[in-house]
């Protein structure tokens, strides 16, 4: 099968078997990163623009690591230290970066949807690294890149995604992408933070975190954004952790060798202890390697692939 | 219209002659390691892997290369094959790097190929196995030891079938 999107911006657009060919690419990509010599000639030429108007560590490093082991020119454009300040709209900044030569635009921003305003208007490769609240695609890529690498088959899991389902688009994106490979989805978390019309997507809702964990292959601990204390939607953080945190004791009831997954950065203490973060179920650091070659991947394959929207 | 040019038994003599001329340039099976080109090189690689540990006694570490990172028409937009996995669990510091493929056509492969084993480290040579040679050099690679060389159009395709993947062993020229 031969990768035909000149972009990738959310799971709901890719097929499960553009999934696949994604996480199989990524696949030969880990080989790179296990070299000596972590670096392939393959978009040698290539310009690739990292436009992050959020604050982002992990994800830009990410990306910016997986471009630089694939031979691209790298540039990283922070909005604060540049033109936006003075009023220059997304779409002007865009097209300055790729009157510059930019041929792929890693773009994350605060608004969701931000990504497609650049795919319809430029001629650039986009990929979406973040849109507000709706999609993060390349971290669900990286959480079912994990999956798949231990339990081999993401058909027929039950997986389980604890927190704040409605402000996260590292939830809304992995929904979509485990529900497409054939997993069971549960979600879990306050009714306060749970999407109105979220039984539409084909998931079972819980309220008690307990009940959810009975049988669970893989665990997804949401991070509890700090800034949305006070703001009516969980009386405390303590009160939170009570109900929704992770423990030891609470992670006994899913499967034996269930996987204990987190985007990052962890609230330690908040939505798990910090000994569940540290166990042997957590894979929460090889999720973080891993993001890599599949970055790689997404590069590779929207450089590479055709004309096509 | 189609010639067949190597039928199972001239491909087995081939691999068995260059298994031989290994050995003797190399002085032994002790310091070379053998690396198939995905992917029909890798079955050619196999077999003298095999070949080499019958005569020898030592059997040589067996890699596999996927060269499509290597490649260099990426901005041609053909058809582009996906990226497969390169499996090279060993070291080529310091050793006889015995390079397969099933066919020498333009070189760009075997250049690729080069490329991508000198990021694996600095061998002290690599050397060259190809089951045909047809023609049609774009860059400066010979074969260091070659199955049958074949003169051909550049319409033509050359197919190689081997047991491994097509039940039979068999080299044929197809008019295009």
């Amino acid at each position: 099968m031969v990768f035909q999107r000149k972009h990738i911006l959310g799971l709901e657009d890719l097929t499960a078997e553009e999934i696949s060919l994604i996480l199989d690419t990524a696949e030969s990509m880990k080989e790179v990163s296990l070299r000596d010599v972590k670096k392939v000639p393959a978009l040698k030429g290539v310009t690739v623009v990292n436009l992050f108007f959020e604050p982002s560590t992990r994800t830009r490093s990410s990306f910016e690591i997986a471009e630089k082991r694939l031979s691209a020119d790298v540039l990283n454009f922070t909005p604060t230290q540049s033109s936006v300040v003075k009023g220059e709209t997304l779409l002007d900044t865009a097209r300055n970066l790729e009157a510059m030569g930019a041929t792929v635009i890693v773009i994350r921003h605060s608004m969701s949807g931000a990504p497609w305003l650049l795919a319809r208007e430029l001629d650039s490769s986009i990929i979406n690294a973040g849109d507000g609240s709706h999609e993060h695609p390349s971290q669900a890529l990286l959480d079912l890149f994990t999956v798949r690498e231990v339990k081999r088959e993401i058909q027929g899991l039950k997986v389980v995604i604890v927190g704040d389902i409605l402000h996260s688009r590292v939830a809304r994106s992995n929904i979509w992408g485990f529900i497409k490979l054939g997993a069971e989805v549960r979600l879990v978390g306050p009714p306060t933070m749970m999407p109105q019309d979220v039984e539409k997507m084909d998931v079972k809702v819980y309220y008690n975190l307990e009940e959810t964990l009975k049988g669970a292959d893989v665990v997804i601990m949401l991070r509890i954004q700090m800034e949305r204390q006070g703001s009516g939607l969980f009386p405390s953080l303590r009160e939170y952790s009570r109900f929704y945190g992770l423990t030891r004791e609470r992670l006994k009831l899913a499967k034996e060798d269930v996987m204990l997954m987190h985007p990052g950065p962890i609230n330690r203490g908040v939505e798990l202890s910090s000994e569940v973060a540290d166990d042997v179920h957590s894979v929460i650091l090889d999720q973080v390697s891993n993001g890599i070659s599949v970055r790689m991947a997404m590069l590779y394959l929207v450089a590479s692939g055709g004309g096509n929207a | 219209m189609s010639k067949i040019i190597m039928d199972s038994q001239t491909v087995d003599r081939a691999i068995s002659r260059i298994s031989n001329q290994i050995l003797e340039r190399n002085k032994g099976a002790a310091e070379i390691v053998v690396i198939g080109i995905r992917t029909r090189g890798i079955h050619i690689a196999e077999r003298i892997v095999d070949r080499i540990e019958k005569l020898e006694g030592i059997r040589p570490p067996l890699g596999t290369l996927d060269i499509t990172l290597y490649r260099d028409d990426f901005r041609r937009k053909s058809e582009w094959p996906s990226v497969q996995k390169t499996h090279i669990p060993f070291s080529v510091e310091d050793k006889n790097v015995i390079l397969v493929d099933d066919v020498i056509y333009t070189g760009r492969t075997t250049r690729a190929a080069i490329e991508a084993i000198m990021d694996y480290g600095r061998p002290a040579s690599i050397q060259l196995v190809a089951l045909v040679d047809r023609g049609h050099r774009e860059l400066p690679i010979q074969a260091d030891y070659l199955g049958i060389k074949v003169m051909t159009q550049k319409t033509e395709e050359v197919k190689v079938l081997l047991k491994e993947t097509d039940g039979r062993d068999e080299v044929v020229v197809v008019e295009g």
